[in-house]
């Protein structure tokens, strides 16, 4: 601090305390409205503080007994279907990259360099951006409704084997020249050496894939058809189709509860290698 | 920058890098050249035919109105989804950085709305602005506003920017506060030492100092507002009142899988990926002058 200013000082404690009451206050509302029967969250204005039934709304929520006019699949089900959907592209998105990074880097071969740009355009394609044909291929394969065409079309990232290459770059060149005068060919090298290297790399993309997997939307929405495949974000998308006044949004609420806590989970306990995954993937 | 020391196999490299070309053949550059070439042809909803009609789709497209809206309401969007976005973290990063204890605390309080889903996000706050339950609808009400976005035009952009906003906060909070925690300390002191108060030092020392972090968190947020939010807008307005919501990724998805105009879609997309090319190509010109900063 350059000089003492306590009525800075004050100001920005209080501008910063201001900024997380605005930012937390939808899920504070959230929360309480998650507490309280849907009779009590219609008639405005809603009470604003936690109310009695968590139990009861978190239970109904969680086994599908609730009696909203909209969807009233059992949200249990849904969150092991975003949680094995969003693993499944983590680690498949990291093993992947691992491997097509380690090749670019490692080895020198014939169209090297177009496979790297075949590998780096794909950052130009979102699937926002190709979602009819994408979708023609996926059902083509039959892959819809299923964990495979949930996942696999996510899987392929530019990002992550972009910083697995800068940091295979990184690695000092006498690393490779000692496992190999120790008679250690590329794939033991790869096991023994660079992977226990990448680690915090590892756990810095863990982060970023597995909200980014969490939190899909367009692509469930488009290859789920059936109940049962549905991840969660998209099962409470469905629960406020009924129209305004038929939602219970007791039920919706706790489900929004429950479909961010996971993420959020990842992120809080995992702060330093999220801002690391955060910095990285963008450079 | 090149590996010295290489190792040498025919098939391994292949064999490693495999799965990635695997899945980037089938799920990208299948689909996107199928979209190029479904944007020159004209296919019945059923498709039982299909004809070349050359850009035919581009013409048709340019020439609808509601497509040129869908334009204006996107760049609009994102605008407003930049600009408060930008200046809002901007003031919670400086004053973040001035606090000497608790920045740790702020820090975590405010970066986890980025492991919200953008749909779930969307329907927190059409929960908040619901006409018949929204608590903040409600306060609007006793205000003597008629809060309604299920009617009014402005009234629904507002809500998804709002909600845009709330979601990328902290994400540029985070890029923020790198930034002027990397400015050295002296250059500060300097311009202290020269008489600059907190206001001017800001100014004339941090601000201008922080425009590789500004330029490039414009870009980021141009892209998130085009590209990600989707979800929200149709957990929260699904386009509407009207077509006053419909930013072009949500068109594409309507008319492709609503409407059922294949051609007219893919040209749609065609024009998307056209926007994102120029937009990467920009981020990476600017990540080039970053690192001779």
């Amino acid at each position: 601090m350059v000089e003492r200013r306590p009525s800075l000082a004050v100001l920005a404690h209080l501008v910063l305390a201001l900024g997380v009451a605005i930012v937390a206050f939808p899920i504070y509302l959230t929360f309480v409205a998650s507490t309280h029967t849907a009779q009590e969250i219609v008639q405005a204005p809603m009470p604003l503080l936690p109310g009695p039934h968590l139990v009861e709304n978190y239970t109904a929520a969680l086994t599908g007994t609730g009696e909203g006019a909209g969807s009233n699949a059992p949200v249990g089900r849904m969150m092991m279907v975003s949680l094995v959907s969003a693993l499944v592209i983590t680690f498949g998105k990291i093993a992947i990259s691992l491997l097509s990074a380690f090749a670019v880097v490692y080895f020198r071969f014939p169209l090297r360099e177009l496979c790297f740009w075949a590998i780096f355009v794909t950052l130009m394609l979102p699937v926002e951006v190709r979602i009819g044909p994408t979708y023609k291929v996926v059902s083509d394969l039959g892959m819809l409704n299923s964990y495979a065409g949930l996942t696999v079309p996510l899987i392929a990232s530019a990002t992550a084997t972009f910083l697995f290459r800068q940091f295979f770059l990184t690695v000092p060149d006498e690393l490779v020249e000692a496992a190999r005068i120790d008679g250690a060919g590329p794939m033991r090298f790869f096991r023994d050496v660079l992977l226990p290297l990448s680690k915090t790399s590892i756990a810095a993309l863990f982060v970023i894939q597995f909200i980014y997997g969490w939190n899909q939307y367009l692509w469930p929405l488009l290859v789920t058809t059936s109940e049962d495949m549905y991840p969660v974000v998209i099962g409470i998308k469905r629960m406020i189709a009924g129209g305004d006044a038929a939602v219970g949004w007791n039920l919706v609420m706790a489900t929004a509860i429950l479909a961010m806590l996971p993420p959020a989970i990842v992120v809080v306990l995992m702060q330093k290698w999220f801002v690391k995954g955060l910095v990285d993937t963008e450079k | 920058m090149e590996k010295r020391v290489r190792f040498r196999s025919r098939w391994l490299p292949w064999a490693l890098l495999a799965p990635q070309l695997a899945i980037i053949g089938v799920f990208f550059f299948w689909p996107a050249s199928q979209a190029l070439l479904q944007s020159l042809q004209q296919q019945d909803p059923f498709g039982m035919s299909t004809e070349w009609v050359g850009l035919e789709n581009f013409r048709v497209l340019f020439a609808d109105e509601s497509y040129l809206e869908s334009f204006q309401t996107t760049a609009v969007f994102s605008l407003l989804v930049a600009g408060f976005g930008i200046a809002i973290s901007l003031l919670l990063a400086v004053f973040a950085d001035r606090v000497a204890r608790g920045a740790m605390f702020y820090k975590t309080l405010l970066i986890w709305p980025y492991a919200v889903a953008p749909a779930v996000a969307g329907v927190l706050w059409v929960f908040m602005f619901s006409p018949g339950v929204g608590v903040v609808a409600w306060a609007l009400r006793e205000v003597g506003w008629d809060w309604n976005h299920l009617l009014d035009a402005r009234e629904a952009m507002a809500l998804i920017v709002m909600a845009a906003v709330w979601k990328q906060i902290s994400y540029n909070f985070l890029f923020f506060l790198a930034g002027l925690q990397s400015i050295p300390k002296s250059l500060i002191e300097a311009a202290a030492i020269d008489g600059a108060g907190p206001w001017r030092r800001f100014w004339s020392v941090q601000f201008p100092m922080l425009s590789p972090t500004t330029f490039f968190l414009l870009v980021i947020n141009i892209v998130y507002a085009f590209f990600d939010t989707f979800a929200i807008v149709d957990a929260a307005t699904q386009g509407g009142p009207g077509k006053a919501t419909a930013i072009l990724v949500y068109k594409v998805y309507y008319d492709g899988f609503k409407a059922l105009d294949l051609g007219g879609s893919a040209a749609q997309s065609v024009v998307l990926m056209v926007i994102v090319i120029a937009l990467t190509v920009v981020q990476f010109r600017f990540v080039e002058k970053k690192v001779q900063y």
